[in-house]
């Protein structure tokens, strides 16, 4: 199975790769900040944290293996043993589990034939529970390469797979026109753009359910004193009382007379303020 | 009168490729800082100070009082770190936001950059983001290239560089010393405070983090003013903020509303909760929060009101529950987190998120006993308080809540000896759960289609 083997840590690759960590390295104050990406780096090469990467990583960053090894081992994403080329990733935390991510883990363990962290024997999916990925509008989520597959179904989660194992290419909702491998992951991750960052869309429908019903009622925030695009000091003040009135016309419970004098002394401190900006 | 949307931070977020300069800059974009490169840099700490913006992560630590923490100028470096690594459960709000706006945080990270003397900024963003990753990348890249960034920015002679720093899965790196741990190349676990990062954060230097909401809310108040900013949101919640609804919910999605809005309000604009079902539980700032129900619909969701309600306003990650959910299953799955994102380095959480997971599993599948109540909220207590970090805290909070307003439901699988819920009924979707199937084997196979996702 070609992702159980890797090219030792020889000639070309070696270089390159040196190329690479110099570059990482090079983006930090002090070059051991460079290790989490230098280890993204050996799985975008060896498709998992391999013994020679360690050693790679803790060379450059003159650092032991153990200490590499500490590190690797603390952090999910870095991989114990050859990855499959897409980790299939159900969210399982509470509100995608309860919303139908439990039963998407489900079927797609059972359909694959393996359980959390394990890979199919073609080497093409690592499935695994995903803690929450930060897209709880759109539950149940499913990530594919750390791409986002939303609103998913045990069949829409079924076909990807299957699509993904058979070779065709596969579009995230949110995410670049088609999922990249894992290696290919892992080198962005190092922080080496693949180019693709203009692909995809900017959101997805819940991501702008609120700012599109602003537009539909006509609600916006208070226009504040730049309005206009003078920036002068009349034109500033006379924004800065309109938008004050604005606030007070809005229902925000906004005590009349706060405790401590607040209005006052923070009345004093604004007009300070205004006078410095304009 | 109800209270509206303001969308300040959303307000490109449906704009044709929203993500780029070119669009950024049809808008506001970068106008606050040119206006920023003019003042004083103190000054700006001043502004942000005075527009009450408070921290916009979950703590709640007001933003410009923890920028005039740094101690005076000793000619070495200062740092901002921006904490990217939104992983709190059912916080999806800085993701969507970088996703859509990088160039908002990218701004916010100038300015505050500015504000506090530091000359290289990180941005730390979860490593499970891939998209994200690279639009920020690139919102970097474009910046350079505009002169928002690098050496001299804008004639001014101030110089900025800023490293987008991909992290590699662990939770407890949102903790901000953890994250400093980690963005140095260690395991992410906590450090001990005192010192505190404004004194000794990155590489011992005097360091900000702050949150990305928290940044991207900056410039706003920089263009706009003060006194803007606070006609939002309340006296001491100053300000607008994203609310991410999720859950049984009719539009869940995010809503930028000002502070002080309430559940019922939100509800409204986003279709009320899931047809034919009645709100059960919620949390209003994420899983480390306190369950509130349906009596807190009215709770003003500010800092203060919803403390003083018994919670935490959080991040604003309004999860709803509707009848069909079980809170037993629903606890016990973030016990089932917390113990697995513990970094070990604490007693009281390592082993208390552990036992916490263990009891909490065996009431769930109905094998407790009512004694297992007293000891989950005796294993609460020892680790409430008691832990290193935050994490540890945030554990206890749907549990000890959960069990002071559900406790029946808990009893109930006890006495029941299984979960008397069905989890077919909480799902978006209608399905036959493994164990009910008369021939599993049957259903497996289904034929590859194309699946417009």
């Amino acid at each position: 199975m070609a992702t159980t083997a890797y090219e030792p840590y020889e000639g070309t690759k070696l270089e390159r790769l040196e190329r690479d960590a110099a570059q990482a390295m090079a983006r930090y104050p002090d070059t051991r900040s460079a290790l989490l990406p230098l280890l993204h780096l050996v799985q975008s090469e060896d498709g998992y944290v391999s013994p020679d990467g360690i050693a790679f990583c803790a060379r450059q960053l003159g650092l032991t293996t153990a200490e590499v090894s500490a590190v690797a081992t603390f952090y999910t994403q870095y991989k114990r043993h050859p990855n499959g080329e897409y980790t299939v990733g159900v969210c399982t935390n509470t509100l995608c589990a309860i919303m139908g991510g439990d039963a998407i883990f489900d079927e797609l363990s059972e359909h694959l034939g393996v359980g959390h962290d394990e890979t199919t024997e073609d080497g093409k999916i690592t499935l695994e529970r995903v803690e929450c990925n930060a897209a709880c509008d759109y539950a149940p989520v499913m990530m594919v390469n750390w791409e986002f597959f939303d609103n998913q179904t045990p069949d829409s989660a079924t076909q990807v797979v299957d699509r993904l194992r058979s070779g065709e290419p596969v579009a995230p909702t949110r995410g670049a026109s088609s999922v990249c491998s894992f290696k290919a992951m892992s080198r962005v991750l190092a922080g080496f753009p693949d180019g693709r960052a203009d692909e995809g869309v900017g959101a997805g429908e819940a991501t702008v359910v609120g700012r599109r019903l602003a537009r539909e009622k006509g609600w916006t925030a208070p226009a504040g004193p730049a309005s206009a695009e003078s920036t002068d000091t009349e034109a500033s003040s006379a924004g800065q009382a309109a938008g004050m009135t604005r606030g007070r016309d809005s229902s925000v419970d906004q005590p009349a007379a706060p405790p401590q004098g607040g209005t006052q002394g923070g009345d004093t401190g604004r007009g300070t303020d205004a006078s410095k900006e304009s | 009168m109800s209270t509206t949307l303001s969308p300040v931070l959303s307000d490109q977020w449906d704009a044709e490729r929203s993500w780029t300069l070119a669009t950024y800059e049809q808008g506001r974009g970068y106008r606050a800082l040119r206006t920023a490169l003019g003042m004083a840099p103190a000054d700006v700490v001043t502004a942000v100070k005075d527009s009450g913006l408070r921290g916009r992560g979950g703590a709640g630590f007001p933003t410009g009082l923890k920028w005039s923490f740094l101690p005076q100028p000793d000619g070495g470096p200062r740092y901002l770190v921006v904490n990217a690594d939104e992983s709190e459960p059912g916080t999806c709000k800085d993701i969507p936001l970088m996703m859509a706006t990088p160039h908002l945080l990218v701004e916010g990270v100038a300015i505050t950059s500015f504000a506090i003397g530091c000359t290289h900024a990180f941005i730390y963003v979860r490593g499970e983001v891939l998209h994200v990753y690279r639009r920020l990348l690139r919102a970097v890249e474009e910046a350079y290239a505009a002169g928002h960034l690098g050496k001299n920015i804008h004639g001014s002679g101030f110089d900025l560089d800023v490293t987008v720093h991909a992290g590699a899965g662990a939770y407890i790196c949102g903790e901000e010393t953890a994250l400093l741990d980690s963005l140095e190349g260690r395991r992410g676990q906590p450090r001990l405070k005192p010192p505190f990062p404004a004194v000794a954060g990155l590489y011992a230097r005097p360091t900000v983090v702050n949150n990305v909401e928290s940044i991207a809310s900056v410039p706003s108040i920089i263009d706009r003013g003060v006194d803007w900013f606070r006609s939002m949101g309340t006296e001491k919640s100053a300000g607008f903020g994203i609310f991410s609804l999720s859950g049984h919910v009719e539009r869940p999605g995010q809503y930028e509303a000002p502070l002080g809005i309430t559940l019922r309000e939100l509800l409204d604009m986003a279709g009320g909760v899931r047809g034919g079902h009645e709100l059960k539980f919620w949390t209003p700032g994420g899983s480390s929060t306190p369950l509130f129900t349906a009596e807190h619909l009215d709770v003003p969701l500010d800092y203060e009101s919803v403390g003083a309600a018994g919670s935490m306003l959080g991040t604003r990650a309004l999860q709803i529950f509707d009848d069909s959910t079980c809170v037993v299953r629903a606890i016990t799955r973030w016990a089932e987190f917390y113990a697995h994102e513990s970094c070990g380095k604490c007693t009281p959480c390592r082993e208390g998120t552990y036992w916490l997971k263990q009891i909490l599993a065996r009431i769930e599948h109905g094998r407790g006993t009512m004694e297992d109540l007293d000891t989950l909220l005796d294993v609460c207590d020892n680790i409430l308080g008691r832990a290193f970090c935050a994490l540890g805290d945030g554990a206890t909070s749907t549990i000890t809540s959960g069990i002071a307003l559900f406790r029946e439901e808990f009893e109930a699988h006890i006495t029941g000896g299984a979960c008397p819920f069905d989890p077919v009924a909480s799902a978006k979707f209608d399905y036959t759960p493994r164990n009910r199937r008369a021939d599993v084997h049957a259903l497996s196979g289904v034929a590859a289609g194309t699946v417009g996702a």
